[in-house]
């Protein structure tokens, strides 16, 4: 197997892991800055935006969301970025 | 309504439904054993189970008792506080998926100790992954039989005694004979049944308020006072509340019975998807909880949960007997009990696995078992962790126990987590410098839990506790990274290094691509 071939492999492990570790430090910011808001601004988190809708209850079905779109984006980035150049290093060694 | 419900007498509702849910899972096991032949049927299904499928597993593993009764039952009585362990339940997964899930199918087989020991010495890595796959294992079990028995005898007044050893015999009887089949299907089951229950509930609760969750918060804020949805006393220390968020987040990823679901689906596409699938599902379900709880909060009231049970365990059946009556209280307690089985058992295998796979196949044979010898000691460990399960569950009899799956969490995070990701992503890592994270991260948990309040003040009755924290991996998951990384600087090791490459190759492009 050639050396660029073998390169590449180690360029996709790179490329996934980037975009891994990106998204687990934007979730970390998210959910400790949650943690933080509780820890430190009580208060604000109990402003009430309408009757019964506080900020804190929002901003935790917010954490909900943000995991659900972190999940997605990362799914649709392997889908559409990441198993086509898998399968293309694949059928490479496939046809050596 | 006036007295306290039926609650605890045995209602003929929730015994017909649960002889039910008995019925289904032994004919799938009975199933399932027909195709359990072979180490791949027993600990991975054959690779049988798909994307879906497994998403709905893995958020039954999840989904446990203690999630769907304990926490709707302290968002009923303490409000927003609730919602920080529903939200913390569920950052745990895009953190699996994306740290974990792929490699982990591609690098391993049954464990994640055939993970960290792929570039590594086999017979130090398996030893320390055993001791932390068991010790976060066993903690799980107990917290989880100890919370059957109390629950089962206030669901169905029957003993505590005898709950335990019900719940011991059916769990033993689906991973004896259907093995990983049979525990994922019980799991898939069990999951679209007590998601099929929360979602009754919570329209049953919304039907009462315009089908508006706000109404109902505020509602609870009318009754109880507005600081029910602003954050409490649960967090009281920052850095507590920060320590116990990282245990959560992290704690996921090294728990190994989630983890040995990943080897059950075709390949490494289809565990993303099913990490995708379990967080919408777990995500769902915790948003339901929430409204769930805030709904008893109102419509029960604290007084009467407190009174049915202190901890507020009882939240859920009592608004399910109001809302729905008798018939609906039968089915979510019977749901309830499949719960706790279905997760018990999936415990078990991981357990087994750990014996039978890391320690006796790869440390005392040394990689080759005789002929049919892996399925026959998989079969005998689980039969010892499930006498060990009943014993304990005994033993450990009106103790509580809750912290214990904190502290199993802080295990995995601690001391499972960084050996995974040290040996995955790091060149430099070793052998000795794996088996430090696992072994300091393990050890230093459970030691600092002995050390920490909720020990020595809540169960010890002492008047100081040495360690400050009640939540110990803000300390102990560092710790157990710089012990990785440490030794493995010590202890350098050429093969490790040189292995690198292959190990990067066989993650991202598949086992058949390994040279």
């Amino acid at each position: 197997m050639s050396v660029d071939h073998d390169a590449e492999v180690m360029q996709a492990a790179r490329a996934r892991r980037r975009v891994a570790l990106g998204l687990t430090f934007v979730l970390m910011v998210i959910y400790f800055g949650f943690l933080g808001l509780i820890a430190w601004n009580k208060s604000l988190l109990g402003t009430q935006l309408t009757p019964g809708l506080s900020l804190g209850l929002l901003l935790g079905a917010g954490v909900i969301l943000a995991c659900w779109i972190l999940t997605w984006l990362y799914v649709r980035w392997a889908n559409t970025h990441y198993d086509p150049l898998l399968s293309r290093l694949r059928s490479d060694e496939g046809s050596r | 309504m006036t007295d306290a419900g039926t609650l605890g007498s045995p209602s003929l509702v929730a015994k017909l439904f649960f002889a039910a849910f008995l019925a289904i899972t032994l004919a799938i096991t009975w199933w399932a054993a027909r195709r359990t032949r072979t180490p791949d049927q027993f600990y991975a299904a054959g690779r049988s189970i798909t994307a879906l499928q497994n998403g709905f597993a893995l958020a039954g593993d999840y989904m446990s008792a203690s999630s769907f009764l304990g926490i709707s039952g302290l968002v009923s009585l303490r409000g927003f506080d609730g919602l920080i362990y529903a939200a913390g339940g569920l950052v745990g997964w895009p953190i699996v998926l994306f740290l974990i899930a792929e490699p982990l199918r591609n690098l391993g087989r049954y464990t994640f100790a055939d993970v960290v020991a792929v570039r590594l010495r086999q017979v130090p890595v398996r030893v320390a992954a055993a001791i932390g796959t068991l010790a976060t294992v066993l903690l799980y079990l107990i917290a989880q039989m100890v919370g059957a028995g109390g629950l089962v005898r206030l669901l169905f007044g029957i003993s505590y005694e005898m709950a335990v050893v019900i719940v011991g015999a059916a769990m033993i009887v689906y991973v004896l004979f259907g093995g990983m089949l049979a525990t994922t299907w019980v799991q898939i089951v069990k999951a679209i049944l007590l998601l099929a229950g929360a979602v009754i509930l919570t329209i049953l609760v919304l039907l009462q308020f315009g089908l508006s969750p706000v109404q109902v918060f505020a509602a609870a804020a009318g009754a109880e006072g507005a600081q029910v949805l602003a954050p409490g006393a649960l967090i009281a220390d920052p850095v507590d509340a920060v320590s116990l968020g990282l245990a959560l987040m992290f704690g996921t990823a090294g728990l190994p019975h989630i983890l040995m679901r990943f080897y059950t689906v075709p390949d490494a596409q289809a565990a993303r998807r099913s990490v995708f699938y379990a967080t919408l599902l777990i995500g769902a379900f915790f948003l339901l909880i929430v409204i769930i709880g805030y709904g008893a909060m109102v419509l029960v009231g604290p007084e009467r949960i407190r009174t049915a049970d202190p901890g507020g365990n009882m939240a859920a059946p009592l608004l399910a007997e109001l809302l729905g009556g008798q018939a609906f209280l039968g089915f979510i307690g019977a749901v309830a009990f499949a719960t706790i089985l279905a997760v018990v058992a999936g415990l078990t295998l991981s357990g087994a696995a750990a014996l039978s796979h890391d320690l006796w196949v790869s440390v005392v044979r040394r990689g080759s078992p005789r002929p049919g010898e892996e399925l026959r000691v998989a079969r005998v460990t689980t039969l010892l962790l499930g006498a060990l399960a009943v014993l304990s569950g005994i033993a450990f009899e009106g103790q509580n126990v809750t912290f214990m799956v904190g502290l199993a969490f802080a295990i995995a995070a601690s001391g499972n987590f960084p050996a995974l990701i040290l040996s995955m992503f790091w060149r430099g890592c070793t052998t000795m410098g794996a088996v430090a994270a696992m072994v300091t991260g393990t050890l230093g948990t459970m030691l600092l839990i002995w050390l920490s309040p909720t020990v020595q003040i809540d169960l010890l009755s002492r008047e100081v506790a040495w360690f400050p924290f009640r939540n110990p991996a803000i300390v102990t998951m560092p710790l157990g990274f710089l012990a990785g990384v440490l030794v493995s600087l010590v202890s350098p090791e050429e093969a490790a290094r040189s292995g690198f490459e292959a190990m990067q190759r066989r993650a991202s492009l598949g086992e058949d691509f390994s040279r």
